[in-house]
């Protein structure tokens, strides 16, 4: 009852002042539909440049690094455990880079729950014979199919055809980088040479781009089968293996913890790519702190806009408390005014924020290096709009409180006499 | 004897700003249900004072204030404007009206604040009381677009609403010519003769107040005489 009396009163004084009362909401309107148009547009472009990189980058690799052992003799001597052992040109013990037992470690690790999917590779050190000098380079031996569905390998071959590379025997994908040195067109042979020395043929079925011109200009991609005949090594050769998890955050600990199991090297996707965390935090700070500016800008607006009214409203304040409503009521009524301004302004603020983001969606967006994306990234979160309108009646509701304590307090004598 | 409404019991205000004057000194008096009572008194003499805080508005005073046999000081501030809400009503020299509202919304609000009757029945007395003063027909108009006369009875309306115990008036006739005045005393004289309506009304009209049946007259922040005119 005392609550429908209090909005019913708080929405004539609002009808009765619609004029400041729009401009009031127009500016959390304003406010609340740039914050949400820069939210998704600045996520758009984080998840855009983060997928450039992370997308591509498996979560967990395991891998096997040709390093000194850190269990040198001397440290396993009982007679010298208690000293303090100096050993000098320390040479790296044994040079294979291959995973023993690899078939083994997939088949366990394809039955672990955590993990989404993996894909075996390998990595091979090349030249590219391009008539008298030759490229550095390496070519990637991969699996197709289960490359394309946890990393996205079809989308950055940009010419050609990914499946070719099972398909066609002795083939290759170039990166462009590579290709434009070799002049190489698909459907061109080229030559390459391995680190040990070994010459072969592959035919070019397609070309790499990254979106990373120094990537481009080093690597290639072949099967797994080709990389391992080019490598004189038998088909269970693989070098590296890398794991897609279900849950992203858990990729430390299970680095840890698949390293210890299969005794064998691995790096987790956090410490490999953590400048792009940082990117990506430092651009959303800006982006909140920027829509949160916006927002108190337009709190102070409603802040102004009640204080006038009060002034304006105050033989209404007076005669309602004398006819018993009680400082609380009139506090009410003002806070209510500022609520519903907040809450209305900031509902269209959503709206044309979405309509905002709709149509920057739309807005052609080539870049040379990226070449899925065809507009202007947009990211779609319904967190946004969440936030965006909780910070919205936050505000409006400190914006309505000062103003609203100050009606409270008149009192109705001063003003009564005052006439 | 008839019961008494409000009693005023050794009240005395100073204001202290800039410096100390008492401008009201020891006043006793009490009135009873039915009275119709006036107050007079020169300008500064402190009858409007003495009414605010009667009215339980002004609550800076010393002595004691009973209203209804309650006594007034230490309740809340929401507490005494429970009190208005329900025991007073009051009439200004201004309207006081919400220009936002029509002229039965006016009349409704205190109603509805006190919720004692369901919107329904509080709009219906409203109407009711806008009869008694002969405006019904004005209901739905807006407050603004009333006469000085009109608006001045609409007010008199929004104070009888909740039935209050007492109406309180402060130079209720004091903007109004002189065919509104008579037409406001009119209004006051057939409350307490038809409906037997506590009446207190402050005002330096010495024609209205020789009109009422009790004319208490002030001077320098003390009563100086308090008759009761013949009953005619």
């Amino acid at each position: 009852m005392n609550v429908k009396l209090i909005l019913d009163i708080a929405k004539s004084l609002l009808l009765a002042r619609w004029r400041q009362t729009l401009v009031a909401a127009i500016g959390v309107t304003f406010s609340i539909a740039m914050f949400i148009t820069l939210l998704s547009f600045m996520t758009g472009l984080n998840d855009m440049l983060d997928g450039l990189i992370l997308n591509r980058t498996p979560h967990v690799r395991l891998f096997n690094e040709v390093k000194p052992n850190p269990n040198q003799p001397i440290n396993l001597s009982d007679e010298y455990k208690t000293h303090y052992n100096f050993i000098e040109s320390v040479k790296s013990s044994g040079n294979s880079q291959e995973i023993y037992n690899n078939a083994a470690i997939m088949k366990a690790l394809k039955e672990d729950e955590r993990v989404l999917g993996l894909t075996p590779k390998i990595t091979a050190q090349v030249l590219y014979n391009n008539g008298a000098t030759d490229i550095t380079g390496s070519v990637n031996g991969v699996e197709v199919e289960t490359e394309t569905k946890l990393f996205f390998f079809n989308n950055y071959v940009t010419s050609g055809k990914a499946t070719d590379l099972k398909n066609v025997a002795n083939s290759i994908i170039l990166g462009k980088g590579v290709a434009n040195k070799l002049l190489a067109d698909i459907g061109d042979v080229v030559q390459v040479t391995t680190s040990k020395g070994e010459l072969m043929s592959l035919k070019v079925v397609g070309f790499f781009q990254s979106g990373i011109l120094e990537v481009d200009k080093v690597q290639s991609y072949a099967s797994i089968g080709t990389t391992q005949k080019l490598m004189g090594k038998p088909n269970s050769y693989i070098t590296d293996i890398n794991i897609k998890l279900k849950d992203l955050s858990l990729a430390p600990a299970l680095a840890k913890e698949y390293a210890r199991l299969y005794d064998v090297d691995s790096e987790d996707i956090q410490t490999a790519n953590s400048q792009f965390e940082t990117g990506s935090t430092v651009r959303t700070i800006i982006s909140y702190t920027v829509g949160i500016t916006l927002l108190v800008v337009a709190g102070f607006g409603i802040y102004n806009i009640l204080n006038m009214m009060i002034y304006e409203k105050m033989d209404s304040i007076a005669i309602l408390k004398a006819t018993g409503f009680s400082g609380k009521d009139v506090q009410r009524i003002f806070i209510a005014i500022s609520l519903s301004i907040g809450f209305f302004g900031a509902f269209l603020g959503l709206i044309f924020g979405f309509l905002l983001t709709t149509v920057i969606d739309q807005i052609p967006f080539n870049p040379a290096a990226l070449p899925t994306i065809k507009t202007f990234p947009i990211h779609y979160s319904p967190t946004f709009y969440i936030i965006g309108m909780v910070f919205s009646i936050i505000t409006t509701y400190l914006a309505g409180f000062f103003p609203a304590q100050k009606a409270s307090k008149i009192d109705p004598v001063v003003i009564i006499r005052g006439k | 004897m008839s019961e008494i409404v409000l009693q005023a019991n050794n009240i005395s205000k100073s204001f202290h700003d800039p410096i100390t004057v008492k401008v009201l000194n020891d006043i006793n008096f009490s009135i009873t249900k039915g009275e119709f009572v006036s107050v007079i008194g020169k300008s500064g003499c402190g009858k409007s004072t003495l009414l605010y805080i009667l009215s339980t508005m002004d609550t800076d005073y010393e002595g004691e204030l009973l209203i209804d046999n309650q006594n007034m000081r230490n309740k809340k501030e929401g507490q005494l404007a429970r009190v208005r809400s329900e025991k007073i009503g009051f009439v200004f020299q201004f309207h006081y009206l919400l220009n936002e509202f029509t002229v039965l919304k006016n009349v409704m609000l205190a109603g509805l604040k006190l919720g004692k009757y369901d919107a329904k029945e509080v709009e219906h007395r409203a109407m009711e009381k806008l009869k008694i003063l002969g405006i019904e027909s004005e209901a739905y108009k807006k407050a603004n677009q009333l006469s000085g006369g009109q608006k001045q009875r609409v007010a008199i309306a929004r104070a009888l609403i909740n039935d209050p115990l007492i109406i309180m008036g402060d130079e209720p006739t004091g903007n109004l010519d002189k065919k509104n005045s008579e037409m406001v005393f009119d209004i006051f004289k057939e409350l307490s003769d038809v409906y037997n309506q506590t009446l207190l009304v402050v005002t330096h009209d010495q024609s209205f107040a020789g009109n009422t049946q009790r004319i208490i007259e002030m001077e320098d922040g003390r009563i100086i005489s308090d008759e009761k005119a013949f009953i005619r």
